[in-house]
């Protein structure tokens, strides 16, 4: 008897089973965003009509990939917005591997050297980018004003990989062209960040990070091609090393870059690396570390937990990045007008005030400016005192009146970006000499 | 397994039953069967093939080169990068089992109460009703420079300064996989010390044995391939960690699956997989010499 019944309650739930694993399986089907295969958009005659069911799916790092934004952008496009926020290095892995998953790719200007040469981001044609002209200079001719240092930088610098030769180019344009890989919208200036409180001086020099005064308190990023270009920012501070190029070393270049590192780690220089955004807020704010590479978000982050943190301006100048949104090749008909559309509201400036109250640079400052009042401007971009509590996007006050933006107004910080974030020939052997530096 | 030993013994008369082959037990290993075979099966002999690819330094290109496994033997880095998860897994199982089995031992004989047993063993289990990641990450604040425990010992004039081995260090990264898997080792020893026969050690009593060697000729030869399956529990468990060690070395410490991890990030796709095929071998040949050593399927 209680055989029987063993089987049929088998019996019943491989039923139950499959029932689940039929409505899982066709349930995607149903969901899939209109303009994928599984749901092909409607024809294009009624295009007009029909954007509102467009839904639009962009992949990209934490920045831009925010709710609020989300909120905004569906509220003035009226079509959907499906947002995925995810680490650098899978953005760069869906961007190569999985072109379908997404309609917008949201990345940095460093992944496309290895984006582009897959064909998965089509050509976007300028002439549809309604206010393209207010990218500022530092994308299209990288000249920011004459004898700018930014002018000469180093590194993967985003106007050696703006422009394509053509529409069905997969080669780097050197002059602007009517056909770019990417809409830039954000960029920074990244440096060392410290804390004024337990460090009891200015930092003026990458050179302290590797000063046996703070031994066992600082900290260095541990994503390879990043971590190292700021090791080398410091043995170049310190006058160990000079180099051809900060964003394409040498094999002998990393070498020595890695053995200092070595006998630094060795040392007990380093209290830790970090890897996320958090982790190098936690650092700072615990005490654990205080001075390290940073993002300028996360200096924000330190200070809105009321802690002294200033992001220094250094001599030497800094470390840059760019992102952009560029479009998969997958998109026709209306789903690439709603997509062209995103861009262009992109273009528009909200997002742009949006991500400067963060301690962003807007690649369209001229457009973004509208959304800010005229003293918030004067803080962020001009370098002037603040004339109003500062708040951040979030409405959250982060500095008070009287107070002066790190490193100054625009131009003085990005006029001395000296190198970018960079994809390096010897990416390879990158990787294995912060292997050995990590393992050591 | 059922069906295959009913099919055995009617393999002389299968003649007769040709026309009707039972495919219920079939069918019932069926939804298991395929689900290895699409997600364990294709997936490792996928990276079994990318291992043996190219990488040109943007992408993988098919192709056939063992130069992936030779950088993997010739490096004195990849080496050292093996020896270190390797030292990590046996600090972290000698750890475990130092803890587990008086834990176990003290379960299985001490508590002669069934109900509180089973109490006392789900008490053990609370931890693990949270996540490994929040487990991991509550030791921070814990053991750091301005930690509980820091702090604590500098109130108490232990000591001036903090110490700054708590965290960071190898220290904090075998305390949290102890912390982390320990169970994994609790749960077979407690298991195989409540099969050991109690007249066993009431006869041993009897015949004057202390209570040294009951344990010795005892409780540890019945209990061991309890230890042998926490072994295996542990140690394939550390072998491929590279969250814990990231964090709680505060990336100053790698191992095997982190390097795997930068590889993949930096889309070295062909060393990645390489190098999973080789730490896959390694964790295989531990689990089948320990197979070898104690026969674990009389505990199942």
């Amino acid at each position: 008897m209680s055989r029987i019944n063993r089987r049929s309650f088998i019996q019943g739930g491989l039923a139950v089973g499959a029932a689940i694993a039929a409505t899982r399986c066709s349930a995607p089907i149903s969901q899939a965003p209109s303009g994928t295969p599984n749901n092909p958009a409607q024809a294009p005659e009624i295009n007009s009509n029909r954007i509102k069911d467009v839904v639009i799916r962009t992949v990209g790092t934490g920045a831009a990939q925010s709710n609020d934004i989300r909120d905004q952008a569906e509220k003035d496009l009226g079509f959907k917005i499906n947002m995925r926020a995810l680490s650098t290095a899978e953005v760069i892995q869906i961007g190569i591997t999985q072109p379908k998953q997404y309609d917008i790719w949201d990345g940095e200007f460093f992944a496309l050297p290895l984006v582009i040469p897959s064909g998965n981001l089509q050509a976007l044609d300028v002439k549809k980018l309604k206010q393209f002209d207010a990218v500022t200079p530092i994308f299209t001719t990288g000249e920011l004003a004459p004898g700018a240092r930014v002018n000469s930088s180093q590194g993967t610098a985003p106007r050696k990989v703006m422009f394509l030769k053509d529409q069905n180019s997969i080669e780097f344009a050197t002059s602007p062209t009517d056909w770019a890989t990417i809409v830039p919208y954000q960029f920074g200036a990244d440096t060392l960040g410290y804390r004024p409180d337990l460090v009891g001086r200015k930092i003026e020099s990458w050179a302290e990070l590797f000063n046996p005064e703070f031994r066992g308190k600082t900290s260095l990023l541990d994503i390879p091609s990043i971590g190292i270009m700021d090791a080398a920012m410091i043995t170049e501070a310190q006058g160990l090393m000079t180099f051809e190029d900060k964003g394409n070393m040498t094999r002998e270049e990393m070498d020595k870059v890695a053995k200092i590192l070595i006998e630094q780690k060795q040392a007990g220089q380093f209290r830790a690396f970090w890897k996320s955004f958090d982790e190098s807020v936690n650092f700072m704010s615990s005490g654990e570390v205080i001075l390290q590479s940073m993002w300028s978000p996360a200096v924000a982050a330190v200070k809105s937990r009321g802690l002294p943190c200033v992001y220094a301006p250094l001599k030497e100048g800094y470390r840059g990045w760019g992102g952009g949104m560029g479009l998969s090749k997958n998109l026709s008909g209306i789903q690439l007008d709603a997509a062209y559309e995103y861009l262009n509201w992109v273009l528009d400036g909200w997002i742009g005030s949006f991500l400067i109250r963060q301690g962003f640079y807007s690649a369209t400052p001229t457009t973004a400016r509208k959304f800010m009042k005229s003293e918030e401007w004067d803080f962020w971009y001009d370098g002037k005192q603040a004339a109003i509590d500062i708040v951040d996007p979030y409405g959250k006050k982060i500095e008070s009146i009287g107070a002066v933006r790190d490193g100054g107004g625009f131009n003085e910080r990005v006029s001395n970006i000296v190198c970018w974030n960079s994809f390096m020939k010897e990416q390879v052997y990158l990787v294995y000499k912060w292997t050995e530096f990590v393992v050591a | 397994m059922q069906g295959t030993l009913d099919q055995a013994p009617s393999q002389p008369i299968a003649s007769k039953q040709r026309s009707s082959i039972d495919w219920r037990p079939y069918l019932l290993v069926a939804p298991q069967t395929i689900t290895f075979l699409f997600a364990l099966v294709l997936p490792i002999l996928a990276i079994f093939t990318i291992s043996f690819w190219n990488f040109n330094g943007f992408t993988s290109v098919p192709g056939f080169t063992l130069n992936n496994y030779l950088g993997i033997f010739s490096s004195p880095v990849y080496l050292k990068t093996y020896l270190n998860t390797f030292k990590f897994a046996f600090l972290v199982w000698l750890v475990c089992v130092l803890i587990s089995y008086p834990v176990a031992y003290y379960l299985a004989f001490r508590i002669k109460n069934s109900k509180w047993q089973t109490i006392w063993f789900l008490i053990c289990t609370v931890p693990f009703l949270t996540s490994n990641i929040i487990r991991m990450i509550s030791w921070i604040p814990f053991l750091g420079r301005e930690g509980l425990i820091n702090k604590a010992l500098m109130g108490l004039h232990l000591t001036n300064q903090p110490v700054e081995m708590f965290l960071f260090s190898d220290f904090s990264v075998v305390l949290a996989m102890v912390h982390l898997y320990a169970l994994f080792m609790v749960a077979p020893i407690f298991n195989s010390m409540m099969r050991i026969d109690r007249a066993l050690i009431a006869a041993a009593e009897d015949l004057g044995a202390s209570a040294f060697e009951i344990q010795k000729r005892i409780i540890l030869p019945l209990a061991a391939p309890g230890v042998a399956i926490g072994t295996i529990f542990v140690v394939t468990l550390v072998m491929g960690e590279f969250a814990t060690m990231r964090l709680m070395s505060g990336g100053k410490a790698s191992s095997v699956g982190y390097l795997i991890k930068n590889q993949i990030d930096s889309l070295q796709y062909p060393m990645a997989a390489a190098n999973a095929v080789v730490l896959l071998a390694i964790t295989l040949m531990i689990v089948f010499g320990i197979l070898r050593i104690v026969d674990i399927r009389k505990q199942i």
